[in-house]
């Protein structure tokens, strides 16, 4: 567990019955979620049903219309963004630098919410654990225009875990990234579950949210089609429903299930 | 794990080897070239005298110089070369700044009109002769001309959090267009003496630099910049995207506000005395970057001494160049500036095909 855990064990993040439109047009209705420390939650369903609006709420960055999103019982706009920074950190989908800095020196930047704070002692240990997490370490020296896309995506994971905050939002961590890279990142969102940490991801593949998640919530043109275990979640007619393609669910004894289109 | 140490946590501002001998080496650049200048002119004061005259003001005693050398020094050379100095540091700040501010290193107090719009302001002063603030009342206007274009420029140019290169020029050009405009017919209201000092701020200049000057843009140009070192490390995150830099914890409209501000006093009061130096702000952060990385602590550090050395030059070579005449710094500038940045646009055009 990190310290950061320490100091807030019981830091809860709660949407309650959020909506938004984009002129006009609603984009989340009536949505409600809980993030609790040491689950993996994986939000998924089809391209415009809402999931990285919703992370976006959760993260601060967009205010509900309606509705609520609170931290520890404080509306999120309620915070300072100094101490936010430091119960939560993001992940978002771009991670393009204006400026050519090291990959280092990105990393690093995620240690500075906890400057001139305690935690400033960690700032070495906690970075040396996220590029190891990350399998950055022959990066650190390069700058970022000379990464390729899943390079710069990894750095990026990098300087989100170095910052250590209890609550983790990752939108579609694996976008860029290869078969291993993909199933490393899930690997780390769920040891980081484990330790007692509240693990948010958006994701578009159904196998990796089967495999990892403890609980995902499925949407569907901004309203949560259902939100549970994933196996009473992912159900061949519930998938077939909302993704409108078919897909047959192939059980495997001990393992999670599989989740394949029918070609 | 040698690559973990050099991550610690300060390793983005500390000023070690690279960064410590750009710093210092143009330190002493500077020194050199300001002593340089100091003897060389109309009236040439031979190395030894102008360190003497430096060590009578310190209450040395020293043998006593050429009949007239003390005022050529003291009256006419060093406030100017002050004057140099102060405003070399102040747009090369500025335009680190801005640069950072947009996320995009073409930003430049010329190139988007803040300095056009703080001239206007001046133009304004001169012309109608207000003088509601007495000695500030020019760099007030300036102040106030400035700050409208770099709004301007800010709100119309950004959209989604981000600024399209384009846009950001055509910005430029169109309030440089106002603003011109503007100028022109203030050129054409104002009376002889006016219109003089109006074409002389187009075209920058040193001449005629008081005491009184350098004692009015020292104060704000050194708040200016100690406050620009305060939040450098803010914009190493602000260069992550505003979304990424709000989710460290930085307050992405404080910042802006206050990089907004800083920018237009640190160009206003340059612009206020010496009129419109262009390019300072743009070659000088770009160099400093391309030898020590965009960290923005130790770059404001390079950016601020080059951008002074870079003025004292120019100024130096304004005034020798051509026996007997003074020509304006701003073109000298341009002259070093422009061919900079058609290199610029080679060299990105080179490595990334060109700027999207």
């Amino acid at each position: 567990m990190t310290a950061a855990t320490q100091h807030h064990p019981h830091a809860n993040l709660v949407a309650e019955g959020v909506s938004l439109s984009f002129s006009g047009k609603p984009v989340l209705r009536d949505v409600s979620l809980a993030v609790v420390p040491g689950e993996l939650h994986a939000l998924i369903g089809p391209n415009g049903a809402g999931k990285s609006t919703l992370l976006a709420m959760l993260s601060g960055d967009r205010t509900p219309e309606s509705g609520t999103v609170a931290l520890a019982g404080k509306s999120l706009r309620e915070w300072r963004f100094k101490d936010l920074a430091r119960e939560r950190a993001v992940l978002t989908q771009d991670n393009t630098v204006s400026f050519p800095f090291t990959a280092a020196q990105i990393v690093e930047m995620g240690r500075a919410p906890w400057q001139r704070t305690p935690a400033e002692n960690e700032d070495d240990q906690a970075i040396a654990e996220a590029v190891a997490q990350t399998d950055v370490q022959h990066l650190l020296e390069r700058t970022i225009p000379h990464l390729s896309g899943g390079e710069r995506a990894r750095v990026a994971l990098a300087r989100v875990l170095a910052q250590r905050a209890p609550i983790l939002l990752l939108d579609e961590p694996t976008a860029a990234l290869d078969l291993r890279h993909q199933e490393d990142v899930l690997r780390i969102a769920r040891d980081r579950a484990r330790a007692g940490d509240a693990v948010v991801v958006v994701l578009h593949d159904l196998n990796l949210a089967a495999a990892y998640a403890d609980r995902i919530t499925l949407l569907a043109r901004g309203e949560i089609s259902a939100s549970g275990a994933p196996s009473d979640v992912l159900t061949a007619e519930r998938v077939h429903e909302v993704y409108g393609q078919e897909v047959e669910i192939i059980e495997r004894p001990g393992r999670p299930p599989l989740i394949v289109p029918l070609r | 794990m040698s690559g973990v140490t050099a991550l610690s946590r300060t390793a983005r501002h500390r000023l070690t080897g690279r960064r410590l001998a750009l710093i210092g080496g143009l330190t002493i650049a500077l020194i050199v070239a300001i002593l340089v200048s100091l003897g060389v002119g109309q009236f040439p004061i031979a190395p030894h005298e102008v360190w003497n005259l430096i060590l009578a003001k310190f209450g040395v005693d020293v043998p006593p110089a050429a009949p007239g050398a003390e005022a050529a020094l003291w009256t006419v050379r060093l406030p100017r070369l002050l004057l140099g100095v102060l405003v070399g540091a102040a747009l090369a700040g500025s335009g680190l700044l801005l640069q950072a501010i947009f996320g995009n290193p073409l930003a430049d107090a010329g190139v988007i009109g803040i300095s056009s719009g703080a001239a206007l302001g001046a133009a304004l002063a001169i012309v109608t002769g207000i003088a509601t603030f007495g000695n500030w009342t020019v760099p007030a206007l300036a102040f106030v001309g400035g700050l409208i274009s770099v709004i301007a420029v800010y709100l119309v140019s950004r959209s989604g959090g981000k600024t399209e290169i384009v846009t950001l020029i055509l910005t430029g050009i169109a309030i440089n267009a106002i603003c011109a405009a503007g100028l022109g017919f203030l050129t054409f209201l104002g009376n002889t003496s006016s219109r003089e000092q109006i074409v002389f701020w187009q075209l920058g200049s040193l001449n005629g630099a008081l005491w009184k000057q350098v004692t009015t843009v020292f104060p704000i140009v050194l708040l200016g910049l100690i406050a620009a070192y305060v939040i450098a490390p803010k914009l190493d995150l602000f260069a992550l995207g505003e979304k990424s830099a709000r989710h460290l914890g930085v307050n992405v409209e404080a910042l802006r506000i206050t990089v907004i501000m800083l920018v237009a006093v640190l160009v206003s009061v340059a612009v206020a005395f010496t009129g419109i130096i262009g390019f300072v702000g743009l070659v000088m952060p770009h160099l400093m970057r391309m030898i020590i990385g965009p960290a923005h602590r130790p770059l404001l550090l390079a950016s601020v001494l080059g951008g002074a050395l870079l003025v004292v030059l120019a100024d130096l070579f304004a005034r020798t160049a051509i026996p007997n005449a003074d020509l304006p710094i701003g073109m000298v500038t341009s002259l070093v500036g422009g061919p900079f940045f058609f290199w610029l646009l080679i060299r990105t055009r080179k490595s990334q095909g060109g700027w999207a």
